[in-house]
């Protein structure tokens, strides 16, 4: 018993574990930035922001909303599933996360894809025409959402990361940090979009 | 070791977290349906930072954590709210 492999372990976990807060810190004041700007943007051309906000569908951002909180409930869940040793339900939940997050990303595209067919898109020459106050808008919505994406998706890579290690059993219920991680990560990616959702779709 | 101190949260928890989340979700689509001008600003940004506090509580598992990570959550939160506040004073008062 000279050698206590969770004696390290203990150690791992928790510093491993304020690395990932310590991370997200950083990414806080990335989408910090970016909110500050849109904030200081609204004030100034406050009724071009309110003409421009309208352009963009409620519905689809609510239904976002549902898909990433649930996805946030679900990556809990694996979390509890796994300390607990029930590693069916773990690889259950991880999976429903990622489809979950694959929805966000259709609609997403969807989004998207309808707005580029009115010819708005970052560069587009409709965009150029419109007063300056909506092309600040319709930037900083791509920029946001766009970087908030990016996010999704490198969460689910996460995600099927931690799936793959699940079955072969490098995370088990004695290691399971990489996947608390992963699940606070994701747990950010749902922090950001509840700021976002109101600010860009809602208020008008 | 860990396992004594680790809090493991019950799913029955995660659940009615969510249904409050969710909750939130719609009264916020809700209110700003109505059109109160900057008082729907208000009410969106304070429904807002209610469900981050609640998912960083319960779900981020923050309540269960130690003392260092809660202060250390709270000073960096401090300081984004005091970056904005701070600019905000620059922009209205130059």
């Amino acid at each position: 018993m000279t050698v206590h492999p969770t004696h390290t372990e203990h150690i791992d976990s928790e510093t491993g574990k304020l690395g990932m807060w310590i991370f997200l810190f950083t990414e806080l004041f990335l989408f910090g930035g970016l909110f500050l700007v849109y904030a200081i943007f609204r004030a100034k051309y406050s009724p071009e922001f309110h003409h421009a906000a309208e352009e963009l569908n409620a519905f689809i951002g609510t239904i976002n909303t549902v898909f990433l909180l649930v996805s946030s409930m679900t990556v809990a869940g694996a979390l509890t599933a796994m300390q607990k040793g029930d590693r069916r339900m773990t690889l259950l939940l991880l999976t429903v996360t990622i489809m979950l997050a694959g929805l966000f990303m259709v609609n997403k595209y969807f989004e998207w894809s309808h707005k580029f067919e009115y010819g708005i898109f970052p560069g587009s020459p409709v965009l150029k025409n419109m007063p300056h106050g909506e092309l600040l808008f319709f930037g900083l919505y791509y920029m946001m959402t766009g970087l908030h994406a990016l996010h999704v998706l490198v969460g689910m890579v996460l995600l099927s990361i931690n799936v793959v290690k699940v079955k072969a059993g490098t995370v088990n219920s004695e290691r399971f940090l990489m996947l608390e991680n992963s699940a606070l990560y994701w747990h950010l990616v749902d922090l950001i979009w509840i700021f976002l959702f109101p600010l860009l779709y809602l208020i008008t | 070791m860990r396992d004594e101190k680790n809090h493991i949260s019950t799913y029955r928890s995660l659940v009615t977290v969510l249904v409050i989340l969710l909750a939130l979700t719609t009264i916020s689509v809700l209110i700003t349906g109505i059109h109160l001008g900057p008082v729907t600003v208000a009410v969106a940004l304070l429904i807002a930072s209610v469900k981050v506090a609640i998912v960083i509580t319960q779900f981020m598992h923050l309540k269960f954590e130690n003392l260092f990570l809660k202060l250390a959550v709270s000073g960096v939160l401090t300081l984004f709210v005091l970056v904005i506040v701070i600019t905000f004073i620059d922009y209205f008062f130059r």
